[in-house]
């Protein structure tokens, strides 16, 4: 079977002394950094990764799918211990969780966040090596429009799941849009809105931006907070170990998040995050045994199956952004980033072009989550002690992190002054509520947009309609404006800000 | 008029001023047309498009009623001021200033700098603290990007480094 020979080359790629040592690293430093508070996924990535730059490609991406699995653990972890969720899917998490810490209960929350996530993600990765195959060929039969029209469709998606504004956040992609187009056209080598100096013509760095707007931002936010706001944990984390009644109740919501959040993650647009969120709407929905804890007061399936949900929707994720080069979240665009960096296009023709390097990620996904449960169900304590470093010396810390990791991108110092406009830019952007997560988005699509739309009207001499007069294009057009239909009907626009306020 | 949301009527204002520059800008690249597109054809749709949105916002904020006013509320200028602050100091360093004749500091000295500077923006500064902090980071950034990861820094002052 096909299946089992490219999983077997994967193997083969991931299971050598040095990649497995680059994943272990990787799993550590992500969970490490991960952990900490206020550093979520997207900026736990952009710090790490100039570490991987002296890598081969396969290591570093190795290295960083284990970063990026590290850091998302880490996220929950700090969701359930401090109630502080690193990233926005881990949101969901917190409701239970960190009742669930306050009982004195975090170990076995702990433990069902860690098992279930091992659990989704291992299923998700066969799903990812199932189908990416078929869903490369389909991607071939995309042009210019059906590619322009598939990135329309994943930004309306993301909008749909920021928190508040719709407008605010559309606006937000298309300042994105805008960002992006900063630095030379490549069609016409005309360097735009450069101001003549020499670093912008090559445009803004991703890793200047997320560090600014997510990194910068934040500090600031949190210290213009009074201290006692910013919750610290104290409590004792006793038992690490569910009991067997809470296996019972687990098991049935890991393996229904696990369903949920693989086929939400596939959506171009944010899958993880919508997967925790509908998992825990599910959970709430199924019938309580007697006896059981309310939801929000502690329920372990309230842990149990968003956490898996959004970890099966975080792998299966990876499948729109190795098929079709299309990141559907901000952290996946940090992962186009890395791979940009290291001479490597994503897109349909890495599996064929690069067979060892494809098969060998995904192997090394699944050797990721092996990991993390290794690492993470003895070491809670530990985890637990990092979180007791107080706020003032841990953000003097992030910072420097942050002014390193940006200028060992390009070596120059051009791009720390740029972050610091960025995080001015950052801040306003948290005081005018605005999701910074969609302009990223639309940043890092903003000129693979303007090359395919560009490309399919001069395939139609300039006619528009090129975009509804392809079924496949059309089709999607047709979901994304669906989409916005949902969104902006009244009966779901007050559901869905129930969901976002009520936890 | 009154403003019915702050935050709002502020973003609005905010996205419209941006759509129209970039589309201003746009204007002096070559725009084209449809089949055969400038440089300024992309950005010029997407720069009125923004303005067409910062418009619908601050309409928004004009007229639709929200509880308390959606204040923006009190700038941090104290951590704002130190955390960029620290950060330009750290890029002044490491890089030198060439146009006034700042020679480049080194990695070890921009650590230091930013650390300190950076601290002040918290509530509490303990000279002690700052001091061990400033010493673990830089020591360790030393060791883990410089000797580990043989990153290309500027280490220590051109003067003592030659």
């Amino acid at each position: 079977m096909d299946l089992i020979t490219n999983l077997s080359i994967g193997f083969g790629v991931a299971f050598t002394a040095q990649n497995l040592v680059y994943a272990f690293v990787g799993c550590l430093l992500g969970t490490l950094i991960g952990v900490l508070p206020g550093i979520g996924p997207v900026a736990t990535i952009a710090m790490l990764l100039p570490a991987t730059y002296a890598l081969p490609p396969v290591s570093a991406l190795i290295m960083l799918a284990g970063i990026y699995y590290g850091a998302q653990y880490g996220g929950s972890t700090t969701a359930i211990l401090v109630n502080l969720p690193g990233e926005s899917s881990s949101v969901v998490t917190c409701i239970d969780g960190y009742q669930m810490a306050r009982q004195g209960r975090a170990g076995p929350a702990l433990a069902a966040a860690g098992l279930g996530s091992f659990f989704a993600g291992c299923v998700g990765t066969l799903i990812l090596a199932a189908f990416a195959p078929p869903l490369t060929e389909l991607a071939f039969k995309f042009g210019p429009a059906e590619y322009f029209s598939l990135m329309v469709l994943g930004l309306i998606g993301a909008v749909v799941l920021a928190s508040g504004s719709l407008v605010k956040a559309v606006a937000m992609i298309v300042l994105g849009l805008l960002l992006g187009i900063v630095g030379t056209d490549v069609n016409s080598g005309v360097a735009r809105y450069s101001f003549d100096i020499p670093e912008l013509t090559d445009g803004i760095g991703f890793v200047v931006i997320a560090m600014g707007v997510f990194g910068y931002g934040e500090i600031i936010g949190n210290l213009s907070q009074p201290d006692d706001e910013r919750e610290v944990f104290t409590h004792k984390v006793k038992g690490l170990w569910p009991t067997k009644d809470d296996f019972k109740r687990m098991t049935p919501a890991v393996l229904r998040g696990t369903a949920l959040g693989s086929a939400l993650g596939i959506l171009p647009g944010g899958g993880a995050l919508l997967a925790a969120f509908a998992a825990y709407a599910l959970e709430k929905k199924i019938k309580m045994r007697p006896g059981e804890i309310a939801f929000g007061k502690g329920n372990i399936r309230g842990v149990a199956s968003p956490e898996s949900a959004n970890n099966a929707g975080a792998q299966t994720s990876f499948i729109p952004l190795l098929t079709l080069g299309i990141p559907p979240n901000a952290v996946m665009a940090l992962m186009v980033g890395a791979m940009t960096i290291h001479n490597i296009q994503p897109g349909p023709q890495v599996m064929t072009s690069n067979p060892a390097l494809f098969w060998g990620l995904i192997a090394s996904m699944w050797l990721g989550n092996f990991i993390l449960i290794i690492l993470n169900l003895p070491m809670i304590g530990i985890w637990v002690k990092l979180l007791k470093v107080p706020y003032r010396y841990l953000y003097p810390a992030i910072l420097t992190f942050c002014c390193i990791g940006v200028y060992s991108v390009q070596n120059t110092t051009f791009d720390v002054f740029q972050t610091a406009a960025f995080g001015v830019i950052g801040y306003l952007f948290i005081k005018l509520r605005c999701e910074p997560a969609p302009l990223l988005l639309g940043f890092v699509l903003g000129p693979m947009m303007e090359e395919n739309f560009r490309r399919s009207l001069l395939l139609s001499r300039g006619d528009f309609s090129v975009f509804v007069t392809r079924p496949l294009s059309l089709g999607l057009l047709i979901a994304a404006a669906v989409l916005v239909l949902i969104v902006a009907l009244p009966s779901i626009k007050a559901k869905r800000e129930e969901a976002f306020q009520e936890e | 008029m009154r403003i019915k949301s702050q935050r709002d009527f502020c973003s609005g204002v905010l996205f419209s001023a941006f759509g129209v520059a970039f589309a201003w800008g746009a204007t002096t690249y070559n725009v084209g047309s449809g089949a055969r597109m400038g440089p300024g054809y992309f950005p010029l749709i997407v720069g009125v498009l923004i303005a067409l949105m910062g418009v619908a916002i601050t309409l928004k904020a004009l007229s639709v009623e929200t509880e308390d006013g959606e204040p923006i509320g009190r700038i941090a200028w104290k951590p704002l001021v130190f955390i960029i602050g620290g950060n330009l100091t750290f890029g002044v360093l490491l890089g030198g200033l060439p146009s006034i004749g700042l020679p480049s500091m080194g990695l070890i000295v921009a650590i230091y700098a930013l650390t300190f500077i950076a601290s002040l923006a918290g509530d509490n500064f303990g000279w002690k603290g700052v001091t061990a902090l400033a010493t673990i980071l830089a020591l360790g950034s030393y060791l883990a990007f410089v000797v580990a990861l043989k990153l290309q820094f500027q280490v220590w002052p051109t003067f003592i480094a030659g």
